[in-house]
């Protein structure tokens, strides 16, 4: 690729920050439309069975109430009428379509009332009755229950001699599991459906991912895509839970549709447990086996993960050890165990956050039992190429990242010898593990405007979850097209814009980047063509390189006379503004590289010597995610990331009751996230070297890596200060006494 | 912390007198507003019953509404007055989503039912800059970036003035703990903290 790397990285403000902070940013259950209803969702209150009777009439005598809807009563939808096409179009629970329960807490009946207050009372008035069956919920206890995963994209892998991490001098082998985690953005999830007649309907609706959930809609619909239109501005966070249309989603379309007039219906938080999405459990064993020296000589990696009993999800949690270390003999193995509760879905670092944790606990005890240093460990077993079918990496950083951790930390100081540590009543302890994430580019377009006075308009149909994209695009778009920031308005989250990949997998900056960037060259050369078709011998062999555009005009580098404004262009061909609109997609170099993020995390812990309290008291990450577009939005992600890695290692998890096969405490009280409290200064370090094929920017994803690898850092951690190996996440203080 | 008011008894003066007019009426005729009310054929009747006037000031003006007493300060503000700067995390006074000033204090609004609010001075984030001129610990944020979604930030921005106020910033222990009733799932945690010890100086 023709990398230019021109974006100049520096900090840059959120260009929609005043917006955030002013509280004028509408997010989307705060859209004002007239004539609108709320919805508020009933769930059941058992896990598997069939419903009986479902009593509604006291909810519908309720003030305010309009509707009551339930699966008898709901208009039917194309897609959601038979299991087989619900399956076929990927559309999840068949919500109102069935008397069937396959989940507690799954949606039985929407009230429809004239005010929030009015449905929330009624939603309490309706009884339902039902014919029990048998539940599954406990994933510990079923793991022999686990079936081969039918996904296509996933694979074992097996490679040389599968057995030769047993016959290692060194070895480990050990077990792992993880609980089952829950995004939580701090914003629930909400949808606004609107509809016009029954050919065009317009919904506002949080998720990350406009025109996938546009295209699911318009198949469950049967309409086309044009007549569905999908908005979503403002997501107050998402982390892959809005990467899906959910049952909220389908009852506010189906609630619209009866009273032909907006219905809201936003869930509650207890309901974001069941309703939007979860992190799946995984029960994992790492085998490694290696040479006193510290070389690998093989790997054993096989994972279980947690899905429901109405779909499979499946993710990639062995992925990272098939490409992290130079192995010639490894075997993979992933399986999944239906559990009767909902579907799961990818929540940030889907796979590799759990895979890395068992991985490089594993990495750090086998560190321990060759008495070699972790650091030396991960350098040692550096691999040159991807280990599965030696495709050079088009870039990897990943020893850089650990020579700069590993100084700004100061992990040469570290005495290596568990429980050496302490300050007063507290044991102090120090690790790291590394990790990466696969750095992906889809096709996008984007489409742009520019108009005489210099304003630049770019739009393309991605999403914003909180990274700070539109900051980042109108930064790309400054420096590729010489027009200040101030002048550039990026558009995104509406489906009608052009087409643009969903945010996940860490793709957009790569992706719609590129797209943000072939466009300003674009309008860029569609300026240079008026001016050599208007204005005669100046431009006549002027090449686009040497064109620039500053304050308004055009010139040639080196010449000043040829400086003329757009106005000026403009005017020549009588019109009024220069539009384009391109996609951008990788090249052949797609297929000759192996691309992936990397990155080094170390962490300084403080466990409590009577109470087994951990504090994570430093944090230094170095990350290889290629060149930086904005050093102030990509550091707040890494450390953002971090956050979320604190939580995984130290208190995220979903109580099950098994007995009822119901969630207990889902809420902020029970399912502890970070607050603020919990969080040290974190230190953020880029290499911010460019990859030199991925795009031209030289950029590769964020979003993910900042988490892989964090919480297992954590652990290591607290097994230095303690002694003690936890291998079962959350690290709370009941393993540690 | 809420601006004086320059205007009292603003606009919605009318629909007030309108809605009185209505619970005037209904106050002579109770059993047959109740029968309609079974019935479902007045709703409208029905529910302004259910209704009770308040006055109270939010970001200097001074409002006189309508509510239900089951209704939060936090659903008054942000379903029933367009004020959707204050945010719902979680309805359950569990994440300081919703936190706006009372009388100069901070509140969880989803956790205060509007009719407890009576004569009192509500500010929200909408209330804080100075028309164009933003608060300083606005614009902290901003420099700091102690956002990423932005969906927790008007919480932790209300929670920062306040925290500042009560003196709260001594370091950045004390900031962090007194900030530890707004959660933040984007984890802008450390930047918050810079942004409010740049203020509290
Ligand atoms: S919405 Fe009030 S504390 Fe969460
Ligand atoms: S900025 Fe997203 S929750 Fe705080």
């Amino acid at each position: 690729m023709n990398h230019t790397n021109t974006i100049s990285g520096d900090s840059t403000d959120r260009v929609d920050g005043r917006d955030k902070v002013t509280g004028t940013a509408k997010y989307t259950a705060e859209i004002p439309l007239p004539n609108l209803v709320y919805g508020v969702l009933v769930g059941s209150t058992i896990a598997k069975g069939v419903i009986k009777k479902i009593d509604t009439s006291a909810a519908e005598k309720a003030a305010g109430v309009i509707s009551v809807i339930t699966h008898k009563n709901s208009t039917k939808l194309f897609g959601l009428k038979k299991s087989k096409t619900a399956k076929k179009l990927d559309l999840g629970l068949r919500v109102f379509h069935s008397k069937d329960i396959v989940f507690n807490g799954q949606p039985i009946a929407l009230v429809v009332a004239d005010r929030l207050e009015q449905a929330q009372y009624a939603a309490s008035l309706v009884k339902c009755t039902y014919e029990q069956a048998p539940h599954t919920t406990d994933f510990g206890t079923h793991l022999d229950q686990a079936r081969p995963s039918s996904s296509k994209w996933l694979s074992d892998t097996k490679r040389g001699d599968v057995t030769a991490w047993s016959n290692a001098p060194f070895k480990v082998d050990q077990a792992y599991t993880t609980p089952q985690e829950v995004h939580n953005p701090m914003e629930m999830h909400s949808t606004t459906a609107i509809w016009e007649g029954d050919e065009k309907l317009t919904v506002y609706d949080k998720n990350h991912a406009v025109q996938d959930i546009r295209d699911t809609l318009a198949k469950a619909l049967k309409l086309e895509k044009e007549q569905v239109v999908v908005n979503s501005e403002f997501i107050g966070g998402g982390f892959g839970s809005g990467l899906r249309v959910w049952p909220h989603t389908f009852a506010a379309i189906i609630a619209a549709k009866m009273l032909k007039r907006p219905v809201k219906v936003s869930v509650t938080r207890p309901q974001m447990f069941t309703m939007t999405g979860y992190r799946p459990a995984t029960a994992q064993k790492v085998s490694i086996g290696a040479t006193k020296d510290g070389k690998i000589v093989g790997i054993k990696h096989e994972a279980i993960g947690q899905t429901s009993e109405y779909e499979e999800f499946a993710e990639s949690v062995t992925g990272i050890t098939k490409m992290l270390y130079a192995c010639p003999n490894l075997e993979t193995n992933y399986k999944v165990l239906p559990l009767t509760y909902s579907t799961p879905i990818w929540m940030r670092a889907p796979g590799e956050a759990t895979g890395s944790f068992a991985l490089e606990t594993a990495m750090d005890e086998l560190a321990y039992s060759l008495n070699m240093d972790p650091v030396q460990l991960r350098k040692k077993n550096y691999a040159e190429t991807h280990p599965d079918d030696n495709k050079p990496w088009s870039s990897n950083h990943l020893t850089e990242c650990l020579i700069k951790a590993a100084r700004q930390f100061d992990w040469e100081a570290r005495k290596p010898e568990p429980r050496s540590s302490s300050d007063r009543d507290w044991w102090v302890g120090t690790g790291m593990a590394v990790g990466s994430w696969g750095a992906w580019r889809a096709p996008a377009t984007a489409r742009a405007v520019l108009d005489s006075k210099g304003n630049l308009l770019i739009q393309s149909a991605t999403s914003d979850m909180g990274p700070g994209t539109s900051t980042t695009m109108v930064k790309i778009a400054s420096d590729a097209s010489g027009i200040p920031m101030g002048k550039i308005r990026f558009e995104l989250g509406k489906s009608n814009l052009p087409p643009s990949p969903g945010q996940g997998g860490s793709v957009t900056v790569a992706s719609v980047g590129s797209a943000v960037y072939d466009i300003c060259t674009e309008i860029k050369q569609k300026l240079l063509d008026i001016a050599v078709e208007t204005l005669g011998e100046t431009y006549k062999e002027a090449k686009i390189e040497d064109v620039f555009l500053i304050n308004g005009k055009m010139g040639i580098k080196g010449k000043p006379a040829s400086l003329v404004t757009f106005a000026d262009l403009m005017e020549k061909k009588n019109i009024t503004e220069v539009e384009a609109t391109k996609t951008s997609s990788s090249g052949e170099e797609g297929g000759k590289y192996a691309f992936y993020s990397f990155g080094a995390h170390f962490a300084e812990v403080y466990v409590h010597k009577y109470t087994g309290a951990v504090r994570v008291t430093r944090f230094v990450s170095c990350v290889d995610a290629g060149r930086i577009m904005n050093n102030k939005t990509a550091s707040s992600q890494i450390s953002g990331a971090v956050v979320m890695g604190i939580g995984m290692a130290l208190m995220e998890e979903q109580h099950m009751d098994h007995q009822h096969g119901r969630l207990v405490a889902n809420d902020f009280a029970g399912y502890h996230i970070p607050v603020q409290a919990d969080v040290p200064n974190i230190e953020v370090i880029f290499v911010d070297k460019a990859d030199p094929y991925l795009n031209k920017m030289g950029a590769k994803g964020l979003g993910e890596i900042g988490l892989i690898g964090a919480a297992a850092a954590i652990g290591n951690a607290v097994f230095h200060a303690t002694g003690k190996r936890v291998r079962n996440l959350p690290i709370t203080p009941d393993k540690l006494i | 912390m809420a601006k004086k008011n320059k205007n009292p008894l603003h606009t919605s003066r009318r629909t007030f007198f309108k809605q009185s007019a209505v619970l005037a009426a209904v106050a002579v005729t109770p059993s047959t507003v109740l029968e309609a009310a079974e019935n479902r054929t007045f709703d409208k009747a029905a529910y302004a019953l259910e209704q009770v006037p308040i006055t109270l000031s939010i970001n200097g003006k001074v409002q006189k509404v309508m509510v239900e007493p089951r209704v939060t300060l936090l659903d008054l503000l942000r379903e029933q007055l367009g004020l959707t700067g204050t945010k719902k995390g979680c309805d359950h006074g569990q994440c300081g989503a919703c936190t706006i000033h009372i009388d100069g204090r901070r509140v969880n609004s989803c956790l205060t039912l509007a009719i407890m609010q009576e004569g009192r001075e509500i500010t929200t984030i909408e209330g804080l800059a100075n028309g164009e001129e933003l608060h300083p610990m606005q614009a902290a944020f901003i420099k700091h970036d102690g956002l990423q979604c932005g969906y927790c930030t008007p919480g932790q921005i209300m929670s920062a003035v306040a925290c500042v106020n009560e003196g709260h910033t001594n370091n950045d222990f004390e900031i962090r703990e007194f900030m530890s009733g707004n959660l933040c799932r984007c984890g802008a945690y450390p930047n918050i903290v810079n942004a409010i010890k740049e203020v509290a100086q």
